[in-house]
């Protein structure tokens, strides 16, 4: 136990320290993790008892990755992208295996080294760039959706390299091994085929059919953390069946989450694995970290740096001309081939592989890792370099400077009970899609059979609000029936975007005051709109004429408002509402003119009614002072 | 340096582009305060006290509308209605806006010769803005020629960019009081080329 502990201690430790310091000089987290990895190694031999357990945890980490890429894909995004995907994203895979693999034979290695390498060369490291390029605002950008297609290609071609590579094994006992032991080897042909087919068959199928109802009902019953462990059942689940058939894990966990990314889950989902993921994927790059030889980069530091330095080459001379023939500006093109030219993180899962089924040493694939890591380093220094060509392609040919589209921004919804639903329908009906947050599974549910965009999750949990875009959003609309909870909610997303407008429902008064402090920019009261709706029906059935029950209502509307806004200065943070003298002597303040009203003493509430729609009355002379002073004696105006 | 108050009235900015760009670059003017009249007041329910101040800390009084049925849009007339109050610009003692100058910039459908004695509407343009000329007369406002782009819906864009062009010039010509008042009134309506030669005029 204590081993283990300290194994854990040490790993997440290291990787903390690693990783913070590796994120401040703008390296990426990947980075820290090896970097983590090799003072835990090489560095410190702190890799003892417990790491075989560890290492064996860690590869559920890719699993994950592959499930919440899954999770990503949108078939509409997808289509949208069709092009740039297969074209580009294509083009530029094939042509860099086929580069890198070319080099490799020119260096004498063997063939199945070269395609190993080719395929590393050709990936890119998703998780770097997609946060670069989102931390710059240019995701939406020609040259990043471009980007983002290509990420997206490689993300798909590591399924087939990970299931052709064993093929090329030399010899064929280490292939059945890197498969495991699965129950296949012992059927005959024609029924291994059909379980591996039925084994996808169950993912499809349960995924859709059968996660879905648990998850409703584990939802409608509100056990989070037996939801959050229903998700890692689903992903380990779908990696066991998986390997028991001898399919990748990974590909099974990337189907189950192509299939679960439609559903009402996908945000809830996301938020709960995402956790697991970083740690679990940190703890792979920590793995690979210490199993680095430094000496073996001593001997070849010369290598390791001409091979970085040749595979950055590559892909930039690979990727400019690629991205300028698919029409992109020459500022667009210069971001995706200096952002994608680093090797990526599946670069790790393939070198493993490599060492699994004997086609590498451990000393190659130290270098490999080496490379792959400098690549990485050296990233952000490449982004610098683009920052330069984009500035002297500006002002050599005096371009425009709109041509980068930022980020657009998004609308979210909290809550669809009786208020957001029709915020939500108004909203659809004049063509905005808003992102719609509930914690009902079964309002959820009921509203996406009308094709509303909802997601089942609780808006108060700022891991759901970051990934429903709160960082990004231009609006958010909390429409929740729970007082407390939509403060905390409001403060939540103030904290996250400073920038975003909230409107949110207030259930009275001084609720209306606490969601002002806490960070809402307009505040509707739940009920204020439709009782003064009522009044005026009231009104008007009484006989009086429908424009001047109008003008009554406005004017009620007007005076209520300015009252709310004069009595927030009152507000002050120390004292509690009900012990505020000022707030209860202003809040009897507000209403007196209403209340005169009601009492019977309807003179000034009418002239405020029916002001300037008097005629001139020729008998009397009005003067302007008159006017003003009784201006001041109604309080009008103010 | 007079200060100039645009009341912009347009119900239906989403299809305007003549008028609304207009409207943007008028705003940039330090010179001037715009009010999108639409945009304060959707409901109709126009704030008179406040409507009322904003006059009398002007002097100059634009009013910006698309000519609908030969009279401003809905709003703009609830503001003449509401606004221009009994005891404040009219009536005995009513006098809070005499001295102050007021020009409407118009943009029609019909052409320039569509507003002739001979054209489809029978009379020249000036002749519609009777009313709004007399309002402003009975409160003490000198009314100045209105500045008009017509066929606004028709014109190629080089007209209509030179028309949005001149308005800027326009409005601070009027606040820096650039023009000869009597060569001002021998105009029967403003058009950008007036405005040119009016200004050349002076710096000669």
């Amino acid at each position: 136990m204590t081993g283990f502990a300290f194994s854990v201690f040490s790993y997440l430790a290291c990787s903390v320290l690693a990783v913070f310091v590796s994120r401040r000089l703008g390296l990426g987290s990947v980075v820290g993790y090896i970097a983590a990895g090799v003072i835990m190694g090489p560095l410190l031999h702190m890799t003892g008892t417990g790491s075989g357990y560890l290492e064996s945890l860690s590869e559920l980490g890719i699993v994950m990755m592959l499930f919440l890429i899954g999770l990503e894909i949108d078939p509409r995004m997808v289509w949208r992208l069709r092009g740039m995907l297969l074209g580009l994203g294509g083009s530029q895979v094939t042509l860099t295996i086929a580069a890198v693999t070319l080099a490799g034979f020119a260096l004498d290695f063997p063939w199945q080294q070269s395609v190993l390498f080719g395929c590393i060369g050709a990936l890119s490291s998703t998780a770097i760039v997609l946060q670069t390029l989102e931390e710059r605002g240019v995701l939406e950008s020609d040259g990043g959706r471009a980007g983002f297609a290509i990420l997206l290609f490689q993300d798909l071609a590591v399924i087939p390299m990970l299931a052709c590579l064993p093929l090329m094994a030399t010899n064929s006992h280490t292939s059945a091994g890197a498969h495991g032991s699965n129950l296949l080897s012992s059927m005959p042909g024609w029924l291994a085929t059909m379980t591996t087919f039925g084994a996808v068959g169950v993912v499809v199928v349960g995924g859709h059919y059968l996660s879905r109802p648990v998850m409703r009902a584990i939802a409608r019953d509100g056990l989070r953390d037996i939801f959050t462990a229903f998700a890692l059942l689903v992903v380990v689940a779908i990696a066991l069946l998986m390997s028991a058939v001898g399919l990748s894990p990974a590909l099974g966990a990337f189907l189950g989450g192509v299939v679960l990314a439609n559903s009402e889950f996908k945000h809830e989902l996301q938020s709960d694995i995402e956790p697991f993921k970083g740690l679990l994927l940190g703890l792979f790059f920590v793995t690979i970290g210490a199993k680095i030889d430094l000496s073996v980069l001593t001997h070849n530091w010369a290598f390791v740096l001409a091979a970085t330095a040749a595979l950055v080459l590559i892909k930039v001379a690979i990727l400019f001309p690629l991205a300028s023939l698919f029409r992109l500006r020459s500022s667009a093109s210069w971001l995706v081939a200096l952002g994608l030219a680093q090797a990526g993180e599946f670069g790790f899962v393939l070198l493993s592989l490599g060492q699994q089924i004997d086609i590498l040493d451990a000393a190659d694939a130290s270098i490999g890792v080496l490379v792959i890591t400098l690549g990485m380093v050296f990233t952000p220094g490449l982004f610098m370099i683009l920052d330069r060509i984009v500035a002297s392609l500006e002002t050599s040919r005096n371009v425009s400077t709109e041509v980068d589209k930022p980020d657009s921004g998004t609308v979210i919804v909290a809550g669809l009970g009786r208020f957001g639903q029709i915020v939500n329908r108004m909203l659809l009906a004049s063509g905005y899609k808003p992102v719609v947050l509930d914690y009902r599974a079964d309002v959820v549910d009921d509203l996406r059979k009308f094709g509303v965009r909802s997601y089942f999750g609780d808006a108060g949990r700022s891991d759901l609000l970051a990934s429903a875009g709160i960082a990004k959003a231009e609006l958010l609309v909390v429409a929740i029936d729970d007082p407390g909870r939509t403060v905390e909610i409001v403060q939540q997303a103030r904290a996250a975007n400073p920038r975003v407008v909230i409107i949110a429902r207030a259930y009275d008064r001084i609720h209306h005051y606490r969601l002002l402090s806490a960070g809402a920019n307009h505040i509707v009261r739940e009920l204020f709109g439709s009782s003064v709706e009522a009044a005026g029906l009231a009104l008007r059935t009484l006989g009086m004429h429908p424009y001047e029950v109008e003008k009554r209502k406005n004017t009620f509307v007007q005076q209520d408002l300015a009252g709310l806004s004069r009595m927030a200065s009152l507000i002050d943070d120390e004292r509690r509402v009900p012990d505020n003298d000022r707030f209860i002597a202003g809040f009897n303040d507000i209403g007196r003119v209403i209340q005169e009203a009601m009492l019977g003493r309807r003179a000034q509430y009418d002239e405020i009614v029916s002001r300037g729609w008097n005629p001139p009355r020729l008998d009397e002379s009005h003067t302007p002072d008159q006017t003003r002073q009784e201006n001041e004696k109604t309080g009008a105006g103010e | 340096m007079k200060r100039v108050l645009v009341l912009f009235a347009h119900p239906a900015q989403r299809t305007s582009s003549i008028n609304l760009s207009m409207a943007l670059r008028a705003r940039q003017l330090e010179s001037v305060t715009l009010v999108d009249l639409y945009a304060e007041y959707p409901r109709f329910d126009i704030d008179i006290e406040r409507e009322q101040h904003r006059l009398l800390s002007h002097d100059i009084i634009v009013l910006q509308f698309p000519l609908f049925w030969y009279s401003t849009p809905a709003l703009l007339k609830q503001w003449q209605d509401l606004v221009l109050e009994y005891g404040f610009a009219y009536g005995p003692k009513g006098n809070r806006l005499a001295g102050k100058t007021m020009i409407a910039s118009v943009t029609t459908g019909g052409s320039a010769v569509d507003y002739s004695q001979h054209g489809g509407n029978k009379h020249p343009f000036p002749a519609f803005l009777l009313p709004l000329r007399q309002t402003a007369e009975l409160c003490g406002i000198r009314f100045l020629p209105p500045f008009v782009l017509h066929a606004a819906n028709h014109i190629d864009t080089t007209e209509a960019r030179m028309h949005i062009d001149a308005y800027p010039v326009l409005l601070e010509s009027l606040s820096a009081d650039a023009f000869d008042s009597s060569s001002l009134d021998m105009l029967s309506e403003i058009t950008t080329k007036d405005i040119a030669k009016m200004l050349a005029r002076v710096g000669a």
